[in-house]
């Protein structure tokens, strides 16, 4: 018989299995961003191509948000604050970087770096992009240096007291930022000032819109594969478990041992980590200038109203809303690409969420006890064909009578939100995940023979 | 006076309720005893509407209450003191007894409930100008007792009034409970301290999970074996 | 944001007018002299007039806040309604007196403006309570969060179309002659000081007499200390959220009436500033002790003086940096504001 620590031998990971395991994402995430880059890139227009790369950044913010706020259901509402000291801090070292090792402030694009791609005869990979890559990194640890200072409060304010200090971080950044001298546009300029203020030198209100253009898809979802799988990872670990436990009950997590302050801390800081660099991909991105309002309460509520629809606590949910938040007020711009959604692109988002919602609503004793749901399906279809009516209807409206959909849009937006807040309070997704199979659960009690079901 | 039947509550999938019928005549005072969980703090709660009923239904004087809410209850002649006494910590015992007379407004008339109140509760009188959350738990049971008086309920329905208090003051408590039965008020009232509730009841309940168990007049209950044992902690 | 910066900066100066008279034409890192008592005398009357606005609109906030225990972000949009509100009733008014720009109409226009304004806001802040908030009652906090920035998008975007407010800078009519008052040394006491402060000062007392000295301010008390019991006593709970929020939202729309007063161009909030300007009542309130109706009328003259005075002696281009980190230190250092109580929370 094998000896007991033998046997516990068995439970630990191979030497080989855990570089497996640490490495696969990264290599993972590379092929996506090579991909995305490569493949799906060229074949797109350029409208469409910024609407995807801002779907991505929004999702790593989205995602990191939702480590602070859903999983350890600590109230931060000074998320854009991150996002604006990650993005300054290396929009900063990028530009600044530039001009000390290349002697300008323009990018020097790879072929994997630039929205549009790299121009015809560009190198595979260029000095710039390491730049630019330490830079992003510098962003996210200089964010979540901050975020240690922001998370420790947390020591002795809860709930709204707390969300209110997170404000005013958002708000502090920002103003300080305003504060900053003009951008240094030139090497002359740069070598005048005194050494300290050069890195400084970020633009105040008028926005800090020079930094090198690096950003491209291949950064980005890359950057997004990578926050997915560390936020699915921390979840599923027991860091990510004292969390969870912080979140259903603090009082009750100190007492079974979870170091409550410990783990918030943590939370704040890895969530932190990933907004700036979400921030260092935002500030290098073609058409941007980032500006100090990045840091305001209003881009915090922006990636709030992701988390809270995608459901709190859900990874896959707050990603799905990213898109939806990100996308939605642009497909209301006219009555023409409302109408292609409603005819193409809604019929599936709505399949999709109805049946997820769906699979959460078992409540009478009888679907309890055949764990099917008879009401799935007719409500799947109702509420399908409700939205298809309704936004055609809208399109329609808009076009007779020329309505410029686009001054409205923001308005159905806030309305959508209301009534989203008030008819499906858990969010899209609730606190479950894509993966747990809510997707095939309704068709599959539909279909299923009463006998097949699960127990009450 | 109050005739509850099969009256059924839910907490999401689970079923605090399973049909519960209990009648309450005028001028008595009916016990509902049970342990912990047995479902007598929601049955209380479902008579004054502070949660759904998912079935069944209660009448109160012939007319039928089950969705009345708990405000309107008020004006019908119905005060509920809660669980956990529910004083409002942060105004004045004085202001709290005014806030049990909301639902009325003839002024004399409630001076007078004032005065009568703090005569049955004479240690509230030295405390009037105090916040409620200063006072022991003892003064505050006396207070919530007193504020749900001033609605001059004709039907008073009384919450653990017992919880967590030293023995002394509980049977002043029990002791007060008699006195406004004997004053013309109708009482229902939830215990787990059987001991006492049965010794003030005319009547009583036994819940168990959620059911009638067994019912009766309150001596009899008291003297028979399972009660005995069970809640009495006897043989 | 690109037009973020004029619209602040010029807010900035109308509301600190006295700053650059006469001092330093760079004022940034020299404080400007401390010794000059007409300084410090317009500093003292500037930091009363912008405490009492931030008071007037903190006790929306914490009168919601007592009640729900939700911020309500809604609240700065109301306060910029009842502004465009007050514009519109008074340039209506004037254009049907007849008289020419620069005619000072009869006393009554301004309590009629103020009037309509508080009527008209009330109205909706009664509306957006039922349709918005009450559907919520039992949600969890965040949902009701999510929702008021629901609200607040929706009315600033409907604001901005141009058949409703438009997103062109406008100003009040002149409904007050600009006699001084009173003269000391160059500090001039307009009849509008003493109005702003007045009209501000007479709306709080007057609350103040609503919360502690009638049976309707009891049973808000009585429903911001524990709803559910509230309802056993026979207080209609709905009924009494709802007057709150036509009370909050009246005042709100009082403290925008002022504010257009004081400060003449009002915009709809493309801009940060008036959604600034709800902010620091927001602060002021919390400074103060959230829930408490006397700590909002300290929170907001200590805030109000606390930027005109940083902003004056040390460094204006930072004065929302005080009033942030204001908050802060207080929170760290007394978690239940200057005049809350700690509470504790319980299991």
């Amino acid at each position: 018989m094998a000896s007991l620590q033998d046997r516990a031998a068995q439970f630990k990971p191979a030497p080989m299995g855990g570089a497996w395991r640490a490495l696969w994402p990264l290599a993972f995430a590379l092929i996506v961003g090579v991909l995305m880059q490569l493949v799906l890139r060229p074949n797109i227009d350029a409208y469409s191509s910024t609407q995807i790369l801002n779907i991505g950044i929004a999702i790593i913010l989205a995602v990191s948000l939702t480590i602070v706020n859903g999983f350890t259901g600590q109230f931060s509402i000074g998320h854009a604050g991150f996002l604006a000291v990650g993005g300054y801090v290396a929009g900063s070292l990028a530009y600044y970087g530039s001009f000390a090792f290349f002697g300008s402030g323009a990018a020097k694009l790879g072929m994997l770096s630039g929205l549009y791609g790299a121009p015809a005869g560009a190198p595979v990979f260029t000095g710039g992009e390491i730049l630019f890559f330490v830079s992003l990194l510098a962003g996210g640890l200089i964010s979540a240096l901050l975020g240690v200072a922001v998370g420790l409060p947390s020591l002795r304010l809860r709930g709204d007291y707390l969300a209110i200090v997170t404000l005013g971080f958002g708000e502090i950044v920002r103003v300080l930022i305003q504060q900053t001298p003009q951008v240094l546009m030139s090497k002359e300029a740069i070598a005048e000032a005194p050494a300290w203020k050069v890195p400084l030198s970020v633009g105040g209100s008028l926005g800090f819109g020079n930094v090198p253009k690096y950003t491209s898809h291949f950064w980005v979802y890359a950057a997004v594969v990578i926050t997915l799988i560390f936020a699915y990872r921390l979840k599923q670990s027991s860091t990510g478990r004292a969390l969870l436990s912080i979140r259903e009950d603090e009082i009750a997590a100190e007492a079974m041992g979870v170091r409550t302050t410990y783990y918030k801390v943590w939370g704040f800081v890895i969530a932190a980590f990933f907004a700036g660099i979400a921030g260092g991909l935002y500030a290098h991105t073609l058409g941007i200038s980032l500006s100090p309002v990045d840091a305001g309460f209003q881009k915090s509520f922006d990636i709030i109203i992701m988390v809270v629809l995608g459901g709190l606590g859900s990874i896959s949910g707050a990603a799905i809303a990213a898109a939806i938040v990100t996308y939605l007020p642009e497909l209301l711009r006219t009555p023409e690409t409302l109408e292609k959604f409603a005819v193409v692109g809604i019929p599936l988002l709505i399949v999709g969420f109805a049946m997820l919602g769906m699979a959460g609503r078992r409540s009478s004793e009888a679907e309890l006890r055949s764990g099917r749901d008879r009401r799935a399906l007719p409500r799947v279809i109702i509420g399908l064909g409700a939205v298809i009516v309704g936004l055609s209807a809208l399109a329609f409206v808009a076009k007779r009578f020329n309505i410029n959909l686009g001054e409205y849009r923001l308005i159905i937006y806030a309305l959508a939100l209301i009534v989203m807040m008030i008819t499906r309070p858990q969010g899209l997704l609730g606190v479950r995940e894509l993966w747990d199979g809510a997707l095939y659960r309704p068709l599959r009690d539909f279909f299923a023979p009463r006998s097949g079901g699960r127990g009450a | 006076m109050l005739n509850v039947s099969n009256l059924q509550v839910s907490y999401g999938a689970i079923r605090a309720l399973h049909g519960i019928s209990l009648n309450v005549e005028k001028g008595e005072i009916v016990t509902l005893i049970g342990c912990n969980g047995a479902g007598k703090t929601t049955t209380l709660r479902a008579i004054s509407g502070l949660v759904r009923s998912s079935g069944g239904s209660v009448s109160y004087e012939g007319s039928d209450i089950t969705r009345v809410r708990p405000h309107e209850l008020v004006r019908m002649g119905i005060a509920h003191s809660p669980e956990g006494r529910g004083v409002f910590a942060n105004l004045t015992v004085e202001e709290n007894l005014e806030l049990g007379a909301y639902a009325r407004s003839d002024h004399a008339a409630i001076a007078q409930d004032k005065e009568k109140g703090l005569t049955l509760f004479p240690r509230l009188r030295e405390r009037l100008r105090q916040q409620a959350g200063t006072l022991s738990g003892g003064e505050q049971q006396m207070l919530a007792m007193a504020r749900a008086l001033m609605a001059r309920p004709r039907m008073l329905l009384l919450d653990e009034p017992s919880l967590g208090l030293a023995p002394q003051v509980v049977s002043t408590i029990f002791q007060i409970i008699r006195e406004i039965n004997a004053a013309g008020t109708t009482i229902l009232l939830v215990e787990q301290n059987a001991h006492m509730a049965l010794k003030v009841a005319h009547r009583a309940y036994v819940l168990e999970t959620g059911e009638i168990a067994m019912e009766g007049p309150a001596q009899e209950l008291a003297a028979s074996d399972e009660v005995r044992k069970a809640y009495l902690g006897v043989g | 944001m690109p037009g973020d910066s004029s619209p602040r900066e010029e807010l900035a100066k109308l509301s600190a007018r006295p700053v650059s008279k006469g001092h330093s034409p760079c004022p940034r890192f020299l404080p400007t002299p401390a010794y000059r008592v007409d300084t410090l005398l317009q500093t003292l009357k500037d930091g009363l007039t912008i405490g009492s606005l931030y008071a007037l609109i903190a006790l929306g906030y914490t009168m919601v806040y007592g009640i729900l225990k939700f911020i309500n972000f809604a609240h700065s949009d109301i306060v910029v309604l009842g502004g465009w509100l007050s514009l519109i009733t008074a340039t209506a008014i004037v254009e049907k007196l007849g008289l020419t720009p620069g005619q000072i109409p009869p006393w009554w226009v301004g309590p009629l403006v103020l009037l309509i304004a508080m009527v008209a806001c009330g109205i909706i802040g009664f509306t957006i309570e039922r349709l918005a908030y009450k559907p919520l009652r039992r949600a969890p906090r965040l949902n009701v969060l999510i929702t008021a920035i629901g609200v607040s998008l929706f009315l600033q975007n409907t604001g901005q179309l141009q058949f409703v407010f438009g997103t062109r800078p406008r100003a009040i009519p002149q409904l007050l002659s600009d006699q001084t008052l009173l003269q000391i040394g160059n500090v001039h006491i307009r009849l509008l000081d003493l109005v702003v402060i007045g009209t501000a000062v007479v709306l709080m007392v007057g609350l103040e007499w609503l919360v502690f000295h009638t049976k309707l301010g009891r049973a808000m008390r009585a429903v911001s200390f524990d709803v559910r019991t509230a309802g056993l006593m026979g207080i209609p709970v709905d009924r009494v959220i709802s007057i709150t929020f036509v009370i909050g939202s009246s005042l709100a729309a009082a403290g925008g009436f002022l504010w257009a007063l004081s400060f003449t161009s009002i915009k709809q909030p493309a801009d940060t500033s008036w959604v600034l300007l709800g902010l620091k009542a927001f602060v002021a309130a919390v400074v103060g002790g959230i829930g408490n109706v006397r700590g909002a009328m300290f929170g907001g003259l200590a805030i109000g003086m606390l930027e005109v005075f940083g902003q004056q002696y040390i460094n204006p281009a930072l004065k929302d940096v005080y009033v942030f980190a204001a908050l802060i230190v207080v929170l760290l250092v007394k978690p239940g504001g200057i005049l809350g109580k700690a509470t504790v929370e319980k299991v």
